[in-house]
């Protein structure tokens, strides 16, 4: 009988490095000395489940999720959908996918948050939702706008929706962001280029897709993210010793 | 040329930036959307063990106090078992083994309550210390840090385990044991986090 093994090596050249200089805050909080690596055990295999008594059903609809009866948030209407898929290009099923993104003037709901940008009293700005059977999810949402940041002087940070999921495992457990198709401010964001490969970058931009919008209503963009993927068999290492 | 291996790339990471909150625990960014937030409560009202609270602090490379910080921990029951579909072993109704939480904005204090996992079964029948694994983001953190919590009080238990003692340098594997103490008749642990310099925490790639 075969059952899932361990999880493939996470490829850390793919990944942002815990130091990159163009990144100011990453200079003193990534660690120096060189990671130590586990081979997988139950405390890494395993993660924690969610359902849907935890969520309700407006949690992925940002366009309501917080707006006042009878109004809607400011900003281009969008719907961000995909599937979360395992590095063996299989669906990872009933995953918490939780979001978090300024609005369309670039302000964050956050009392930490002092930009100019207006608030928008309609648009809280967090998302969360299961995904289905296939791995699929979205959401609705406007576009956030671009903000400028203290790193250098004059930074600003393209517009980018942060993506948290869970997984199966804990060992999947993982936070990125979305970025959009055509946006000219991805190319000199520190933040994005601590990503060496570019490669890798471009698995972070979410293309328009026509086929998904809605005719007179929303427009929308793909966004497939893609969790480790793990052996089918255990060969000689055999996890619990069974 | 020869074939193409068709697997796909993992999703790469980006930092969880300074506003993590609004997404995972809105109620700190300053706003009540949510009926429920997730991860306030690990254990549950039916567990088993012992009643305990964690915490800490998280320490950046110039030793000041990382005011940003989200920390997810992943752990056990009393006897052992995680919550999960692939391990043997049924939890009490209510256990959830996951948490979430994140430190003050003020202080960078942070602190959870739980209950003390039990021995956990590793590799080749090999028993691991009680531990809490942990998962740590934050503004600069450019990829979620992976570490575990072991116990002080499980001396003999840490000294066999294999994962503590696969850390080369002895002396550095003090950084991942959480002294404990006794407030109020509660048992505490204190963990806390150095990213960066001498007696940084040791990190795992899992
Ligand atoms: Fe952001």
């Amino acid at each position: 009988m075969s059952k899932p093994g361990e999880f493939y090596q996470r490829d850390r050249r793919w990944h942002p490095p815990a130091l990159a200089q163009d990144y100011k805050t990453s200079v003193t909080r990534s660690p120096q000395y060189a990671l130590i690596s586990l081979e997988n055990t139950a405390s890494e295999i395993t993660g924690p489940t969610f359902g849907h008594n935890d969520i309700d059903p407006l949690d992925h609809d940002l366009l309501r999720n917080f707006a006042g009866e009878g109004h809607s948030p400011i900003g281009e209407r969008i719907i961000v959908h995909g599937r979360v898929l395992d590095e063996n290009a299989r669906p990872v099923p009933d995953t918490l996918v939780e979001i978090w993104q300024a609005n369309a003037s670039g302000r964050y709901r956050h009392k930490k948050d002092t930009y100019l940008g207006s608030l928008d009293p309609n648009f809280g700005g967090c998302g969360r939702t299961l995904t289905d059977a296939d791995g699929y999810y979205f959401f609705r949402t406007v576009k956030p706008g671009a903000y400028p940041w203290r790193n250098w002087v004059n930074d600003w940070r393209p517009a980018h929706i942060h993506v948290s999921v869970f997984g199966s495992a804990f060992a999947q457990r993982l936070i990125t962001q979305m970025y959009f198709e055509g946006d000219p401010l991805i190319a000199t964001c520190p933040i994005v280029n601590t990503i060496p490969d570019p490669t890798a970058i471009e698995q972070l931009v979410a293309p328009l897709d026509r086929n998904a919008t809605i005719p007179l209503d929303s427009i929308a963009y793909k966004f497939d993210i893609v969790l480790r993927g793990r052996r089918s068999t255990l060969f000689e290492n055999r996890l619990e010793g069974n | 040329m020869p074939q193409k291996l068709d697997y796909l790339k993992e999703t790469p990471s980006q930092t969880a930036g300074p506003y993590v909150h609004i997404g995972l625990a809105p109620g700190a960014a300053g706003f009540d959307i949510y009926a429920r937030e997730l991860g306030w409560d690990i254990a549950g009202p039916n567990a088993k063990g012992e009643r305990i609270r964690v915490e800490g602090i998280v320490i950046d490379g110039t030793g000041s106090p990382v005011k940003d910080v989200l920390l997810e921990a992943w752990q056990a029951n009393a006897d052992g078992v995680y919550p999960h579909p692939e391990t043997a072993g049924e939890v009490e109704d209510g256990f959830r083994g996951w948490g979430r939480v994140i430190t003050d904005f003020e202080t960078g204090e942070w602190a959870f309550d739980t209950i003390k996992p039990g021995p956990v079964m590793g590799r080749d029948g090999q028993m691991m210390a009680p531990h809490i694994n942990l998962w740590v983001v934050a503004r600069g953190i450019n990829l979620g840090l992976n570490t575990r919590i072991y116990f002080a009080d499980e001396e003999a238990a840490n000294a066999a385990d294999p994962v503590l003692t696969l850390i080369e340098w002895e002396r550095r594997r003090a950084t991942l044991i959480a002294a404990r103490s006794d407030r109020d008749g509660v048992p505490v642990y204190r963990f806390d986090i150095r990213l960066q310099g001498q007696d940084e925490t040791v990190f795992f790639d899992i």
